[in-house]
């Protein structure tokens, strides 16, 4: 049981005053300069030590990313902050940016320091405007206090700017974000050239998820080990875990990595709609990653290696749980019409493949397609799966496959039910 | 992909007001010079703003102007992201449903269908005194207070269709209800209280300073750890390695009782298995004579035994920056691409890293190279393999070679 003095957002719902003042005596900008101090190495070995694996989703050891940034480059480096939150199932990064951005603000002064780059970029969603507004102010604070900016008290000189988008899903994927940071349409970059080598304004960039900054200051507080020691081998840490749909009370809450998702469901949240046997289904991390049945989803445990070898994956840790009053093919649908509306266009599998899934998926719900098309429907997900620049084209995949491969008698019960009402229909 | 057109009918013109003009030449000064088509999102949304929530072509072509961007660039931009309304909406309140599936769960379907009724039937489609349109968008963020809308800067949360109406409601009156809950929880706290966060020590400031008694821990612990541990040493001989623990070898460096840390230059473990690989050990062992060797003359070993046998002791050293220059000396520097195996690229490379002369390369150790390795991703075993320190040894003296890529240098 993770304890409260272990948790790292202590402002999460707002309760207390997000200012500066409020922040320090919660404990943030305490030891900011005795940490930069130890040097811009002992940095990145205390958060390889911890064992902190990126919050955006993907889980890419934070540290380790760090240290692909070059040591000693004419061009200047970039720390870019990945609040473009728009995963549905995600709103933590939200709460970071309202309630407790000094602690987001201090952790893009430490990284930024530890890879030497003097100016960072946060980028947050556009329709964040209330969370930009109390981001800004936060920064202004940090500036009024000396805290970051040319000549501050920590001896690294820093500036921090907050830019914003304009409603793209794409532009959380991190080459189409810096597309859109450098004033373009947001469509993702061929990798390689990473942008540990090539990226913001052609220079090295690191871009990060506002959670795995947030938290950088706590862990050089209080210790690589202390972080380490909680959570899962190779899943280390607390993490913000959003909880939505058919649950008693939906809530953001900071757990640690590697509760039970059935702990955390009854602990946080009370429970699901009528009980765990009204479970249908559950989303584990963000509408990209294939769902769970209820059977697999009473043991399983949250974090990256326990979901992955369900053939999901802990994602962004937003949990959308069903019960059994779902349509599945319906909530899977709306996923597919989102990827959908969201594919940026450049790639024809996820252009074309996007609309057909949904397309597909609309005649299914009512029942009105044939049992070989669910074959054909997996077949074509195949088809876009692995075969476009970024990753949008799995995500839009995924889902459908996660729907076939745990509910095709559902779709398989809709079709026999359609083509029996219209059988009579016709007979008549 | 959403396909976006604009407005058949445009405004003849758009200007900013001088308060955003201001406002627009921050936000340029925010990104590097050359690089002003960075603030196009942040001008273009301030531009909708002005211009009473939609944007408008004279508007995009006006940005472009100040930014110094084809209008194609401008079109793009305003065509690709969604949040840029192409087209008039309400003047008291153009509502945002999310229709995402966390939303759709917890009845968002509804809330379109209130939309419908008390708007317009359809998306972006003004109500008939043009005060509310509504229109659907993708998710919006806040999954755990669903369902929710978004209604100019502010989100309406926690929704049923009642409460909807009662939104709309104040909005049309000009009296609009508090943003956030409209079931009275704060943020995405669990309804009816937290289950986290109760304890009163994380906001009475007892927490701060703790990281001080932890640094000050380990430097001990560090310091003790030092003390303890004599470095290893395959040079020394058990005897006399009980002599240094014991603190008493006469041939210790500074004598009895000084032979802690430090004294001798120690020996990288995968050196020293590397250097028995290579079946190296004897030969020093023999020129050390079995007894701990002066500070440096270990490391002069290890160079000499480096040089003669390519390919062995540069992966082994821990790696060491080497003199580096920020600007080669008396402007002048060497042509690097004179060494056999550097070229063009490479050598500019080299003269970002500080790189300009031979001499600097020729005075490279192993831990030296090792850096350089480091730095230079995918790029092990070529500086020994090609013999650059050799190389630039003879290049410093000033010979120079028959070709300009240099002389290759012999096995």
């Amino acid at each position: 049981m993770l304890h409260d003095r272990d948790r790292i957002f202590r402002n999460l719902y707002g309760f207390h005053d997000a200012g500066l003042k409020a922040a320090i005596s919660r404990g943030a900008w305490d030891g900011t300069k005795a940490f930069i101090d130890k040097g811009h190495d002992w940095i990145i070995d205390e958060v390889k030590k911890s064992g902190l694996r990126g919050r955006g989703g993907a889980g890419f050891p934070t540290g380790l990313k760090w240290s692909f940034m070059p040591k000693a480059d004419p061009r200047p480096s970039y720390l870019v902050i990945n609040a473009d939150e728009s995963e549905p199932g995600s709103c933590k990064d939200r709460e970071i940016l309202r309630h407790d951005p000094h602690l987001l603000i201090e952790g893009a002064l430490l990284a930024s320091f530890a890879m030497r780059a003097h100016t960072s970029y946060i980028y947050v969603r556009g329709e964040y405007i209330r969370e930009r507004e109390a981001l800004q102010r936060a920064i202004d604070e940090a500036y009024a206090a000396r805290l970051i900016g040319k000549g501050n008290v920590h001896g690294w000189d820093f500036d921090l700017y907050v830019h914003h988008g304009a409603g793209a899903y794409i532009c959380g994927e991190e080459t189409a974000m810096l597309e859109s940071l450098e004033g373009k349409k947001g469509q993702p970059r061929l990798k390689p050239p990473f942008p540990a080598n090539v990226g913001l304004y052609g220079a090295p960039t690191t871009v990060n998820n506002v959670e795995s900054i947030a938290v950088a200051g706590d862990i050089l507080r209080r210790g690589a080990t202390w972080f380490a020691d909680l959570g899962l081998p190779n899943n280390t840490g607390t993490k913000l875990f959003q909880i939505s749909g058919h649950v008693e009370r939906p809530c953001v809450v900071e757990e640690e990595m590697g509760i039970p998702m059935r702990e955390l469901i009854e602990k946080h949240c009370g429970g699901v709609t009528g009980g765990w046997d009204n479970l249908l289904a559950v989303i584990p991390g963000g509408s990209s990653v294939r769902c769970i049945t209820a059977e697999q989803a009473t043991d399983v445990t949250m974090d990256f290696d326990a979901l992955g070898k369900l053939g999901s994956g802990l994602g962004t840790a937003a949990v959308i749980v069903m019960d059994k009053s779902t349509d599945i093919i319906a909530a899977i649908r709306r996923i597919a019409y989102f990827y959908k509306h969201e594919s940026c266009g450049q790639c024809t599998p996820c252009r074309e493949g996007t609309g057909w899934m949904w397309r597909v998926l609309e005649r299914m719900e009512r029942g009105e397609a044939e049992k070989r098309e669910i074959d054909l429907l997996f077949e074509v997900t195949k088809q876009v799966e692995g075969h476009t620049i970024c990753a949008l084209g799995d995500a839009a995949a995924w889902p459908v496959q996660g729907l076939i491969k745990n509910f095709r008698p559902v779709i398989e019960a809709r079709i026999d039910q359609y083509q029996k009402s219209h059988a009579r229909e016709a007979a008549e | 992909m959403a396909v976006r057109r604009l407005h058949p009918e445009q405004p003849p013109h758009f200007s900013f007001s001088a308060e955003n003009a201001a406002w627009a030449d921050a936000q340029i000064a925010k990104y590097p010079p050359g690089k002003q088509a960075s603030a196009i999102i942040p001008m273009l949304w301030r531009a909708q703003e002005q211009n009473g929530g939609w944007l408008t072509e004279p508007a995009i072509r006006a940005v472009c102007d100040k930014l110094g961007m084809a209008y194609i660039r401008g079109l793009e931009i305003a065509t690709f992201y969604t949040m840029f309304q192409l087209s008039p909406v309400g003047r008291k309140a153009h509502v945002q449903v999310c229709g995402t599936t966390p939303c759709m769960l917890n009845g968002a379907r509804a809330l379109v269908d209130v939309c419908k009724r008390r708007i317009a039937e359809h998306q972006h489609e003004l109500s008939p005194d043009g005060s509310l349109s509504w229109e659907e968008v993708e998710c919006l963020g806040n999954c755990a207070n669903a369902p929710m809308v978004q209604i100019d800067k502010d989100t309406f949360e926690d929704l049923t269709p009642a409460l909807l109406e009662a939104v709309i409601d104040g909005f049309v009156l000009g009296n609009p209800p508090k943003p956030g809950s409209q079931i009275g929880r704060t943020a995405s706290c669990p309804a009816g209280g937290p289950t986290t966060l109760k304890d009163p020590s994380l906001y009475d400031g007892s927490t701060i300073g703790s990281w001080k008694k932890r640094f000050d821990d380990m430097a001990a612990e560090a310091a003790a750890a030092a003390v303890e541990k004599t470095p290893p040493s395959a040079l020394a001989s058990p005897a006399h390695k009980a002599a240094v623990e014991a603190g008493v070898s006469p041939s210790s460096p500074g004598g009895a009782g000084s032979g802690g840390p430090g004294a001798v230059a120690p020996i990288n473990p995968a050196a020293l298995a590397a250097m028995a690989n290579a079946g190296l050990v004897k030969e020093l062992q023999a020129r050390g004579d079995g007894k701990p060797l002066p500070p440096g003359e270990l490391d002069r070993l290890k160079i000499d035994a480096a040089k003669s046998h390519p390919g062995f002791g540069v992966s082994s050293s821990a790696p060491a920056m080497p003199d580096l220059l920020k600007e080669p000396r008396n402007g002048e520097p060497d042509e690097l691409g004179l060494i056999w195996g550097v070229g063009d690229k490479l050598a500019d490379k080299l003269n970002a890293m500080g790189i300009w002369h031979f001499d600097q390369i020729a005075r490279w150790t192993p831990a030296h190279i090792a850096w350089f390795e480091a730095e230079m991703d995918g790029f092990k075993g070529r500086v020994v393999r090609d013999k650059w320190v050799e190389q630039c040894e003879k290049l410093a003296t000033g010979w120079r070679p028959d070709s300009d890529v240099g002389e290759r240098p012999k096995e």
